[in-house]
């Protein structure tokens, strides 16, 4: 089954110099163990190279951070020379945390609907 | 156990501060901790400084302080700040004038010897290469366009002007969450130098206190960066900044004033740990190094989150040092169009825009195009899928050019359009001057050549 990002994480992401930095947070375990799987280096690269300039994984850090149930991304070189060298109206990068929750990702059925029912559940206790 | 309350202050120069008030009054906090400085605003209060020697650090500190002080001192609250910027001096003149005039009493202590832009050729003398952080380019590639140079300092100044009995410390370049953690070690007598690993702990929890806390609302559920989870953060425009309870063994609680908006839990705390931090198991600082990779966050409910876990280890011998450098010209347009046919439209003046460069031989090295409300935010992850049925469209075009007179001359390219170009376009609002660009140069100095030079001064404002 195909999910969006934004179904099952949140997001943020910030800058520093040229490189953007983001987080992305599954909502519980189970939510965190599917992300593990499948977010990688490469499609990270492939889900950005307009920004990187390529493909390359070789420019993208992946941390993962289970007591946080959360995974680091950094994607370096990506801010068009940075913040004050960017032409970009979102020259910090602010909306990379968006474009990475616009990316789809295919779960099997049975766990897609653990995980979907997982954030329903964080939802309502937010 | 001694416990200390630590209020965020502002998270970025522009930032509100009415949130403060509520943390000073309802928040029973100790110390007021205020970021203004992100990397770039060095370069804006460089440009203040060349146009007026005595500015050169951020504007918001007269009136931000001459709103709380006379609250924040009756409830014996101190500030650090490091709204000093470039001129930390000047920001101490300039507070001391303001509140003489209104007659309040205060002890201001200034901390200088961050910035080291007189220093450079001084430093490479000593050795110091000050080459690129991640390309090991040499800086003598920028000396000559250098515009700031400023090391990253740390905790220890903040503490010594504690200890000399500041009620508000103006600072230059610090590491933001070294704000945070020097009132925690002048309170608790934490050493700078323990000798065990619960003394490291320590300090990285003190610092991961001061990095939740370090840019205010997005600790409390600000900017929490969501589908579906943003909308349920209460009352937005009432936020509580974060306030840190932190306790002698270096465990805290992050919550927020009674009665303010915004969320404390574990997602939104979360969401600001991880927030600009590159390496979570290795985040440095001048004091400590912070391994976020143990940290424990513990929801208690009623917007209160326990931080615990976090382990440290001693910094590099060397100090964070980020230069700025003029690095060429940006010319922009922006012009909007409407149905019909709205994005071809558009396209159609791109092309023109193209060829009339072409044509004047208008030399850059590149080109930006993006249309507003459609795709500037998402790139190719934008939905194309209605583009020919569009409502409206706005076209951003901008240049990158080593040639001022090049980015001066892009946004003219424009107006003829009106009459002579596609229908039904408008929202042209007038030429805009070239900005110019500015690259940063991360790199590192030996903190033996910058530590020693690092002085605190004490200034007494009474009544005359």
């Amino acid at each position: 089954m195909k999910l969006r990002l934004a179904e099952m994480a949140h997001a943020r992401s910030g800058d520093k110099a040229d490189r953007a930095d983001l987080g992305l947070f599954a909502w519980d375990a189970a939510g965190y163990a599917a992300l593990a799987r499948v977010i990688t280096r490469e499609r990270i690269a492939t889900h950005f190279a307009h920004h990187l300039g390529s493909a390359d994984p070789g420019r993208v850090d992946l941390y993962l951070l289970p007591n946080l149930l959360a995974i680091k991304l950094v994607l370096n070189g990506a801010l068009n020379g940075g913040a004050a060298l960017s032409l970009r109206s979102d020259n910090l990068g602010k909306a990379l945390g968006a474009q990475l929750l616009r990316m789809e990702v295919e779960l099997p059925t049975d766990e897609a609907a653990i995980v979907l029912a997982g954030v329903k559940l964080a939802l309502e206790n937010f | 156990m001694k416990k200390i309350r630590l209020a965020a202050g502002l998270g970025f120069y522009g930032d509100n501060w009415e949130p403060i008030r509520a943390a000073i009054e309802f928040g029973e906090v100790n110390y007021v901790c205020s970021d203004h400085l992100a990397e770039l605003t060095l370069a804006i209060l460089r440009k203040d400084q060349a146009r007026d020697a005595a500015a050169g650090f951020t504007r918001d500190l007269v009136p931000m302080l001459s709103a709380l002080w006379p609250m924040a001192q009756q409830a014996g609250v101190k500030f650090v700040l490091n709204a000093g910027g470039l001129n930390p001096a000047g920001a101490r003149d300039g507070l001391l004038a303001a509140f003489k005039a209104k007659g309040w009493t205060a002890r201001i202590a200034v901390v200088t010897g961050d910035a080291l832009l007189d220093r450079i050729d001084d430093l490479r003398a000593q050795g110091q290469a000050l080459a690129h952080l991640d390309t090991a380019a040499p800086i003598d590639e920028v000396r000559e366009r250098l515009v700031f140079a400023n090391a990253y300092l740390g905790a220890a100044p903040i503490v010594e002007a504690l200890a000399r009995g500041a009620d508000i410390v103006l600072t230059g370049r610090v590491a933001d969450a070294a704000l945070f953690l020097a009132p925690l070690i002048h309170e608790f007598g934490w050493s700078l130098q323990p000798s065990d690993a619960e003394g490291w702990n320590r300090l990285a929890q003190g610092l991961c206190v001061g990095h939740l806390l370090e840019c205010s609302g997005q600790g409390a559920g600000g900017n929490f960066g969501s589908a579906g989870a943003w909308q349920k953060v209460p009352d937005l425009p009432h936020i509580g900044y974060p306030i840190a309870e932190v306790f002698e063994n270096g465990s805290a609680v992050i919550t927020k004033a009674p009665g303010t908006g915004g969320r404390i839990n574990f997602h939104t705390v979360r969401q600001q740990l991880l927030y600009e931090v590159h390496n979570p198991a290795r985040y440095l600082s001048p004091d400590v190094v912070l391994d976020m990779s143990t940290i424990q966050l513990d929801e208690l409910g009623g917007n209160r989150v326990r931080l615990r876990g976090a382990t440290g280890s001693a910094p590099p011998p060397t100090l964070k040092l980020v230069a700025g450098y003029e690095n060429g010209w940006m010319g922009s347009a922006v012009l909007g169009f409407c149905w019909p046919d709205a994005m071809a439209k558009a396209r159609a003046v791109v092309a023109s825009i193209k060829t009339q460069m072409d044509e004047k031989r208008m030399r850059h090295e590149e080109l930006h195009v993006e249309f507003l409300g459609h795709n500037s935010f998402l790139g190719p992850h934008a939905d194309t899928s209605r583009e020919a049925e569009l409502n409206e469209v706005w076209l951003r075009m901008a240049v990158r050019a080593a040639d001022k007179r090049v980015a001066d001359a892009f946004p003219r390219l424009f107006p003829w359009m009106a009459l002579s170009g596609p229908p039904f376009m408008g929202g042209f609002h007038g030429i805009q001057p070239a900005s110019q660009l500015l690259g940063l140069w991360p790199s590192q100095v030996a903190r033996e050549l910058i530590e020693p030079l690092v002085k605190v001064e004490l200034s007494e404002v009474q009544p005359s």
